[in-house]
């Protein structure tokens, strides 16, 4: 039985890692972009929430709803400032600013919060730390909330490039810029966007880890490896792929932390390099298309 | 292409490698290591001790630069390799072997683990080698803090050292770090001038184009990648000797990066002088402001992006330009024969 438990927590904990991840997948899927500050941007989020949580009487879900909008600009405005420039000078440089602009939030948060730990368990009430008894097993149902939300924003994420004028513009500009400019999209405002979706969706799972654990300025860079893990398990730029390298990724880790503690983290490392080391390179590696 | 090296070509154009600026650049080189031998018996060890530290600030820079600026590697995890050189040297001296020799070992055998390293590592480009590179070094990370021999995660100091006078103790390990500066600097000096060097700046502008040559790719980044592991294991080693103690946190920190990036950014990305000034530019700030904490660290950051995106080959490239100054060639000069003409310079490592 603590196995079968072991496995449910790994598969929640891996929506989790979905979640983190689809921003980074996207951004790359569409601009070849890896963005280093995307796991700041998401405890940039986290942060936020907190503040108006904790400045207000305002409940957390509420504070989400207004925190979103801000990432959405937050990422608007650092593809107009910081990318656009970066992705025009070449492959290597948004490379180079955004690991800039990682060490610049980072210190910034350490500035305005301290290096102490945070946290939004307090103020959620029983939903962190509530679950549900299946057959013998307890489910935590903010995992299962977790999961819920990543396999909606993926879905979300799904439809609006298949279904959708901006997603299908999107999808043009990925695959091949110059020829979407000249049936009259323009990239610039496709790449925007792009990058606000994924600061947003970044920012939500910043949210969600600021209730499931506590959080502090130097949270970020963790998140972004784990985030990262996640997608290349799961085969780059795939939604569904991102889920799946999640929940492996989630899977691993607490299954390392079963055999010992200590190796919950070494244990989601060691995966995610060997399916590197694996002939194919991915699991669910997409020929072709690039979303 | 080095066959006309220095030969008249047709319409009165001359390749050059060294300029009479150029050689008299090397013999100054050459003197200032001179100079900075002597120094251990002009001034006390604070002034060695501080001289070490920029000397091992431009080996991680000139190695950085030679992965990014020349291979095309932007690495998060250089720190794999500073951590394994400074515990790998804490290992073998308790193992019985003399510091100094565990030093040099242990830098070798950082270049030894970046061999199979590179099979995985060079698969991946772009950002997913960056953090590839990242997600190695925190593994070497754990593993050291799992190794309770090696201090865990709580620290270790370097035993054996103290049989050396506080004095002598320091002046041997500048001499040591001047002599590894120097021998690291010409091996990527005499490698970027090599066949190599031309392959992997051909690799670095256009992969694909670059191998429709001839190019061995791969075989050109594992030599690239190896020699800054070895480069970078040193550096971690002479770090350890410098402070006598590490953690696990400080040298397989990330914030190395952070200072690699910004010495080499602002210094010269893809120059060979750019780092050197680079690690002489960030020695100075962290003296100034290495105290005022998250400023600093913002400071860097913001300043290392306002040079990838407004002077992407940083302060040398930029002299470079003006000035048609290459003090330490790796690339060729095209010259007129006339005197006093306009010199056109064709050098691939300023064009990005």
């Amino acid at each position: 039985m603590t196995w079968v438990n072991v496995l449910v927590q790994g598969v929640l904990l891996g929506g989790f890692y979905a979640l983190l991840a689809c921003g980074l997948s996207l951004m790359f899927g569409v601009m070849r972009i890896i963005n280093l500050a995307h796991g700041d941007l998401a405890v940039i989020g986290a942060y936020l929430v907190w503040v108006i949580v904790n400045q207000t009487s305002i409940p957390p879900w509420i504070a989400a709803l207004l925190v979103l909008p801000v990432m959405w600009v937050a990422g608007y405005v650092m593809y107009i400032l910081l990318l656009e420039r970066s992705r025009r000078a070449g492959m290597l440089v948004p490379l180079l600013t955004t690991f800039g602009l990682a060490i610049v939030i980072e210190n910034v948060l350490l500035q305005i919060f301290s290096p102490d730990d945070h946290s939004l368990l307090s103020s959620t009430g029983t939903l962190a730390t509530s679950s549900v008894s299946v057959g013998g097993l307890s489910i935590s149902t903010f995992g299962m909330l977790t999961l819920a939300t990543a396999v909606v924003v993926l879905t979300g994420l799904q439809l609006f490039l298949s279904r959708t004028t901006s997603g299908r513009q999107m999808r043009a500009t990925a695959e091949d810029p110059d020829v979407a400019e000249l049936v009259g999209i323009n990239a610039r405002s496709v790449y925007a966007k792009a990058t606000a979706i994924a600061v947003t969706i970044g920012g939500l799972g910043g949210i969600f880890l600021a209730i499931r654990q506590t959080f502090d300025p130097s949270t970020g860079p963790t998140q972004l490896i784990f985030a990262f893990e996640a997608v290349v398990i799961g085969g780059f730029g795939s939604p569904w792929g991102t889920l799946l390298g999640g929940i492996v990724l989630g899977l691993a880790q607490v299954i390392g932390a079963q055999v010992n503690p200590q190796y919950f983290v070494l244990f989601g490392h060691l995966v995610f390099l060997a399916v590197l080391a694996s002939p194919r390179g991915g699991i669910l590696v997409r020929r072709g298309g690039t979303l | 292409m080095i066959r006309t090296q220095g030969a008249s070509l047709a319409g009165g154009f001359r390749v050059q490698r060294w300029t009479r600026v150029s050689l008299a650049a090397a013999a100054a080189a050459v003197l200032v290591i001179v100079v900075l031998a002597v120094v251990p018996f002009l001034f006390g060890a604070d002034v060695t001790e501080q001289l070490t530290a920029l000397l091992i600030f431009v080996i991680l820079a000139v190695m950085w630069n030679a992965l990014a600026g020349y291979g095309g590697l932007i690495s998060v995890g250089q720190q794999a390799f500073i951590g394994l050189g400074a515990y790998g040297t804490i290992f073998l001296t308790q193992h019985g072997i003399a510091p100094y020799l565990a030093m040099v070992i242990a830098g070798l055998g950082a270049g030894a683990v970046a061999v199979p390293a590179s099979f995985v590592m060079l698969r991946l480009r772009g950002g997913q080698f960056a953090i590839g590179m990242w997600v190695m070094a925190e593994v070497f990370g754990i593993l050291v803090t799992l190794d309770s021999g090696l201090g865990g995660g709580t620290g270790i100091s370097l035993n054996g050292l103290d049989v050396f006078a506080p004095g002598y103790r320091q002046a041997y390990t500048f001499w040591l770090t001047l002599i590894c500066t120097t021998v690291l600097l010409g091996t990527v000096f005499f490698l970027l001038r090599r066949r190599i060097g031309t392959s992997l700046q051909a690799v670095r502008d256009d992969e694909e184009a670059a191998a429709s040559l001839g190019v061995n790719v791969v075989r050109s980044k594992r030599v690239l990648f190896v020699v800054a592991a070895v480069g970078c294991g040193i550096a971690g080693a002479l770090y350890l000797a410098n402070t006598l103690f590490i953690q696990t946190t400080s040298v397989f920190g990330v914030q190395w990066t952070a200072f690699m990036l910004f010495m080499v950014l602002v210094g010269g990305l893809g120059t060979f002088e750019g780092p050197i000034i680079g690690a002489i530019i960030f020695y100075l700030i962290q003296a100034q402001f290495g105290d005022s904490g998250a400023w600093y660290f913002i400071g860097l950051g913001a300043v290392a992006i306002g040079f990838a995106l407004f002077l992407p080959h940083g302060i040398w490239g930029a002299i470079d330009r003006r000035l048609q100054l290459r003090l330490l060639p790796v690339g060729y000069t095209l010259r007129k024969l006339r005197p006093m003409a306009p010199t056109v310079t064709d050098d691939s490592a300023t064009d990005a």
